[in-house]
This record gives structure tokens, C-alpha cells and sequence, in this order.
């Protein structure tokens, strides 16, 4: 049979050519900052997808995740602290930290019922946040750790602006991500993690080890989401204000997954597609055209696309999840269950 | 120096606003026990609750009716912001959840979240509203004043503990819902209903129950504790604003969850739990820990008791 590329290769592929189309576009209309953020959230995405796509574990704070790994990589890396660590030490330390992170907190509730860890990694997203404004002499408060080291290869350093660099860096690691997520899915573990989702007591009766597969998921999900929040530190250069990994970025990852298609690869990158896209895309580049053809919120609010920004995010939640309940593109396991 | 008549206060303080949140929690507590389902919007339906109640404030004149016709008003408030929430989230079932029972449970958690994010979006448009008890719509995102109907006596005279007459409403007014609420449940065919459908929504069909009525009766009656709770909250606090919802909801999830989800008595004692915890917390360590301390509160307690405090432990069944 002629091989036939699969969606994920389609999709990867396309992203591949954005910047050179950014080349033809007029300059308020250029892509690729925008496809920067999907990939992060794509990275993101496919960490919580380990957790609940592959495992069944909802979670609700994988932000919090994303959080750790970002001020991990701030106080590793940053020129204020005594590490000093330059940007490649700095990310790769980052993941065992995330799985490190999940282990503390899965150890102790990963045995609870699945609403109820679900309120606990709520919670935690909420408390991750708070404790990071109150350890302000830490963690810089709202002012965020900056600056941070751009990344480096070959000895060539580059600029955190030099925009096509960063692309592809993001792009090759959303790849690399990818691969991952796929190896784990046909691996002995990846198959009892589908096992788990499906029905945990018969899991338990062909001998698997649940718990120790579901604290793994958990580990290996947060440690995916701290790399996606090292990295977003590094092309922000900062760390941001610890508001930056609230209750919405959870939402945001949690929505991609399920609207892409949950618990395949493939339905991840889609969902951040159009989520992110969506969220930064179009809704950014209305505001940006309105606000230059001098259509302010001067007065009403109701005038300024931003603030119709939830409003929209909900209908298409609402109106997705009516028509195509399993997602967009969803695995293909899935597909003709009962 | 341990102060005694502070310990008294924060206790005050702490069940009054506790059970403000064990209102809400019953919402979260009532929908999830019948569909297994997070009502995300829950929180945000109960900030409309309270523009709803300021909206008609400022349509009657309100605030400029004499004490009798406060009194009034107030009752006024009160059912009017129960029957808008009741309505909303009876809405809300019919429009975004019933075509999701037979999904997945994720998927219906979704279409919850859009519904969240949407009334928050209506709550910004409306605190928009060009009225001058929305300060002329001129802010539309900052937090609105709500007028202290309620006056702030003490009702113990001169004494240094402080019962307000806002404390005393907020106990007028919840605790009687929770007992009509109580035997209703326990006590009347559509009480028995709802227990039927939460226990086997399919045996209860063949039985004869109208499963989609008796769920949307219960929205109903989950959001109309929910507007009750707003306007006793925004009486007692006077300040509300279109983000009030997440932290709110949040805070009466958590109780729910807590106390047993499912279990009416379990939501309760949770509202009251973290209401006096987070009063105890700010009053003798940090307010800006509380959070914290209340999360820690419930992953310590659902390692010991994992079902919440009142929860019944179900067995898993094959």
C-alpha cells in the first residue's frame, strides 16, 4: 500500500511552510507570532492529554504545572540568581522538576475518585499561584523573574526577537513532543493507562499495577506541561506575573484536548489550532483592526472585541461539544465504540 | 494574647459566610448528585443573581423607600434574583446540557464551561447598563456598590461582639431554605424523584418518571438557592462584580466536595467549614495564606475520609 501522510504529519508539515507565507502577507497580518503560542499551548496540551486523555484523570490546574516549570527555568537560568545555568540546562531540568512537582501531588490523592482529584488539582492551580505572589522575594511578585537566556546553538547565539528561529526551535520541539506522546501510546504503559481510562477494577484484574500507572501519567503529564512553561518563559524572556497560569490557561488546555478529540495526538494539535487560534488569532487581529480604524470601547464596552472574548470562547464550547461530542478528530480507537 | 471576644467575632463571621457558601454548594451538590456533572456555570449564575437584585434596586428607587418598604424590597430581591437564577439555570440544562446525557461525562463538562464563560461575559455587559447604581456604565469591568439595605446596627447593643442585622438575614433566610429543602427532598414525589434518578436514571424511566423534568426541576431549584444566596451575600458584603462567580463557585465546590458530594447535610457542613476556616485564618495567620490553608484543609481530609466528611464510600461494581 502507498504510504499516506497521516494528519499529524499534515499538519506538522503545514506549519512548517507558515513562515514563508508570512514573507507574501502584509505585516499586520503575519502568522507566525500567533503560531508560536499554539504550539505552546500544543505542548501544553499534550501533557494534560497524558494525564486525562491517556490515563483518565481529569485535571483541572495543569497550569499550575506549567507555572513551576516556568519559575524553575527563571531562577535556574536567570542572571540574578546564584544558578546560572544557561537555556539548555535550564529546560531540560525543567521536566524532571514538573515530574517531580506531579509526584507530591499525585502521591497523596491520586486514590481518590475522579471528581475528586479533579477539585484537588483545581485547588492546586489555585494555591500554585498564591504562593507565588507571596514568596515575592523569590519569586519577583508580580514584576515576574527577567531577564532570561535566549537559547544558543552551536555557540550562535540569537536574539529573543530573531522571530523565524524560534519558530522552528518551537516547531522542532512540538515534534520531538509529539514523537514522544506516540511512543507512549503503543508502549506497554501506554496501553495500560487506555486500559485504566476504560475500566479500572478489570485493569486491576489482569494484573496491572494501577496505581503505579497512574502516578506515572501523572508524572510524565506534568512534566511535559513544566517543559511547555519553561519554554514560554524563555521566548517571553520572563516569567510573567504569576496571574499568567490561572484558572483559564487550565480551561484553555483542558478545552483543546476535548474539542480536538481526546486522548489522540492528531486531536491535540487541531484543538490548539483552533482554541488558540481563535483566542490570539482572530480575536487579536479584530481588536488590532478596529483599534486602527479608530473603533474604541471608549464609553461601551460592548465595542471593543476583547470584551466579547468570553463570550465567544463559550458559544464555541457550547456549539462543539453539540455537534461533534467525541471532537473534532478523535482517535482512532475510538471511533465506533459503543 | 488570646483574645476571646475576637475568637467569637471570626466565629460569626466565618458561619455567616459559610452559610452563604453552603447555598451555593447545594446547587453544585444537588446537579451533581442527579448528573454527575461539575455545573461550572453554577457560580457565575448566582454573580447574575446579584446584578439581577441590583438592577431591580436601582429600577424601584429602592434606596430611597423608607425602612418598611426596605424590608420589602429586600424580600422583593429575593425572590425575584431565585426565580431569575431558577429560570437561568433550568435554561441553561435545556439549551447546552440535555443534548449531552448520553456523551461523555467530559464533554458535557465542556458545554458547563462554555456556559461559565458566557454568563461572565453577560455579567461584564451588564454591569455596563448606563444606571446610576452601575455608577452610569462608565466602568463596566470595575466592582459595583450595593447599597446596605440592612442597617448596620448591633443588635447586642453596646457590646464589643458585633451581630449585625445582615448576619441575622443571612441566618433568616438560609436556614429555613435548607429545611424546606431538606423535606422536600425527603418528603414529596418530586423529592423521591430526584432520588430515584440519581440512583438509575434508566429504572426510573421505566418506572414511569419524567427523568429530563425531573433533572430540569432540579437546575431549577439549585439556581434558585443560588439567587437567594446572591442577594444575602451582596447584602452582607456590598460589593459585587462579574467575576465573583469563579472564586465563589469555587470556594462552594470545594465545600461540596468537602462534606460528601451528593449529600445535602455534607454541603453544609463543608459551607461552614471553610467559612469558619477562612475567617480563623484571616483573623490569626495571613489572609493572603487562607486559600492555601483551605486547600490543604481538603486534601487532608479527603486522604483520611475520601468520599468528604458525610459521603457515603460507594463500592465499585463490575
Amino acid at each position: 500500500m502507498r504510504w499516506r501522510p497521516g494528519p499529524i504529519v499534515t499538519i506538522l508539515a503545514i506549519a512548517a511552510v507558515v513562515p514563508l507565507v508570512d514573507l507574501v502577507l502584509p505585516a499586520e497580518l503575519a502568522l507566525s507570532e500567533a503560531v508560536r503560542t499554539v504550539f505552546l499551548y500544543a505542548i501544553l496540551a499534550l501533557g494534560l492529554n497524558v494525564m486525562t486523555g491517556y490515563a483518565g484523570m481529569l485535571n483541572l490546574g495543569i497550569a499550575a504545572f506549567m507555572a513551576i516549570g516556568a519559575y524553575a527555568f527563571g531562577i535556574l537560568s536567570c542572571e540574578i540568581y546564584p544558578f546560572q545555568l544557561g537555556f539548555w540546562p535550564a529546560l531540560a531540568l525543567t521536566i524532571p522538576i514538573g515530574a517531580l512537582a506531579g509526584f507530591i501531588l499525585g502521591a497523596p490523592t491520586l486514590g481518590l475518585r475522579g471528581d475528586y482529584l479533579a477539585i484537588v488539582t483545581l485547588g492546586f492551580g489555585e494555591i500554585v499561584q498564591d504562593i507565588l505572589k507571596n514568596l515575592d522575594s523569590i519569586t519577583k511578585g508580580m514584576q515576574g523573574i527577567n531577564p532570561l537566556p535566549a537559547p544558543s546553538i552551536g555557540g550562535a547565539m540569537w536574539t529573543s526577537n530573531d522571530e523565524r528561529s524560534w519558530y522552528y526551535l518551537l516547531l522542532a520541539l512540538l515534534t520531538l513532543t509529539v514523537i514522544a506522546a506516540r511512543n507512549l501510546e503503543r508502549s506497554r504503559l501506554g496501553r495500560a493507562w487506555f486500559s485504566i481510562r476504560e475500566d479500572e477494577l478489570a485493569s486491576r484484574s489482569m494484573g496491572i499495577r494501577v496505581e503505579r500507572a497512574k502516578m506515572i501519567a501523572f508524572a510524565t503529564g506534568a512534566a511535559i506541561a513544566a517543559f511547555a512553561g519553561g519554554l514560554s518563559a524563555s521566548v517571553l524572556s520572563s516569567t510573567g506575573e504569576p496571574n499568567n497560569y490561572d484558572f483559564q490557561v487550565s480551561i484553555l488546555a483542558l478545552c483543546i484536548i476535548i474539542v480536538g478529540g481526546i486522548g489522540g495526538v492528531a486531536g491535540v494539535l487541531v484543538g490548539s489550532l483552533v482554541m488558540v487560534g481563535l483566542n490570539s488569532i482572530v480575536l487579536a487581529k479584530a481588536t488590532a483592526w478596529m483599534a486602527a480604524h479608530g473603533i474604541g470601547s471608549q464609553g461601551n464596552v460592548m465595542l471593543s472585541p476583547n470584551n466579547w472574548k468570553f463570550l465567544i470562547f463559550g458559544l464555541a464550547l457550547v456549539i462543539a461539544v453539540r455537534i461533534k461530542p467525541t471532537g473534532i478528530l478523535p482517535p482512532k480507537l475510538e471511533r465506533g465504540r459503543v | 494574647m488570646f483574645d476571646f471576644e475576637v475568637l467569637v467575632q471570626q466565629l460569626i463571621t466565618g458561619l455567616s459566610n459559610g452559610m452563604i457558601i453552603a447555598l451555593i454548594a447545594i446547587g453544585y451538590t444537588m446537579v451533581y448528585g442527579i448528573i454527575e456533572l461539575i455545573n461550572f456555570a453554577h457560580g457565575d449564575v448566582f454573580m447574575l443573581g446579584a446584578f439581577f437584585a441590583l438592577t431591580l434596586m436601582g429600577v424601584l428607587g429602592m434606596e430611597s423607600w423608607g425602612p418598611g418598604g426596605q424590608a420589602v424590597g429586600v424580600a422583593a430581591m429575593l425572590v425575584g434574583s431565585a426565580l431569575f437564577c431558577g429560570a437561568l439555570n433550568w435554561s441553561l440544562d435545556r439549551v447546552a446540557y440535555r443534548a449531552l446525557r448520553r456523551s461523555s461525562k467530559l464533554a458535557l463538562l465542556v458545554s458547563a464551561i462554555g456556559c461559565s464563560f458566557i454568563c461572565m461575559n453577560l455579567g461584564l455587559f451588564w454591569g455596563g447598563l448606563p444606571m446610576d447604581v452601575f455608577a452610569g456604565g462608565v466602568a463596566a469591568a470595575a466592582p459595583k456598590d450595593f447599597p446596605a439595605l440592612v442597617p448596620q446596627v448591633n443588635l447586642l447593643g453596646e457590646s464589643f461582639i458585633r451581630i449585625t442585622p445582615a448576619d441575622a438575614l443571612v441566618f433568616a433566610v438560609t436556614i429555613p431554605l435548607m429545611v424546606a429543602l431538606t423535606l422536600m427532598v425527603n418528603r414529596t414525589n418530586l423529592g423521591r424523584a430526584m432520588r430515584a434518578v440519581a440512583q438509575d436514571p434508566v429504572a426510573a424511566s421505566l418506572m414511569g418518571i419524567p427523568v429530563d423534568r425531573v433533572i430540569g426541576a432540579t437546575f431549577f431549584i439549585g439556581g434558585a438557592l443560588g439567587g437567594f444566596a446572591s442577594v444575602v451575600y451582596s447584602l452582607y458584603n456590598n460589593t459585587i462584580g462579574f467575576q465573583m462567580g469563579t472564586r465563589a463557585g469555587l470556594d462552594a465546590f470545594t465545600a461540596a466536595v468537602l462534606g460528601g458530594i451528593g449529600s445535602l447535610p455534607g454541603a453544609v457542613l463543608g459551607g461552614l467549614t471553610i467559612g469558619c476556616v477562612r475567617a480563623m485564618s484571616d483573623q490569626y495567620l495571613e489572609t493572603r495564606w487562607t486559600n492555601t490553608i483551605v486547600f490543604c484543609i481538603l486534601v487532608l481530609i479527603l486522604i483520611f475520609r475520601p468520599s468528604g466528611i458525610l459521603g457515603s464510600s460507594r463500592k465499585e461494581k463490575v
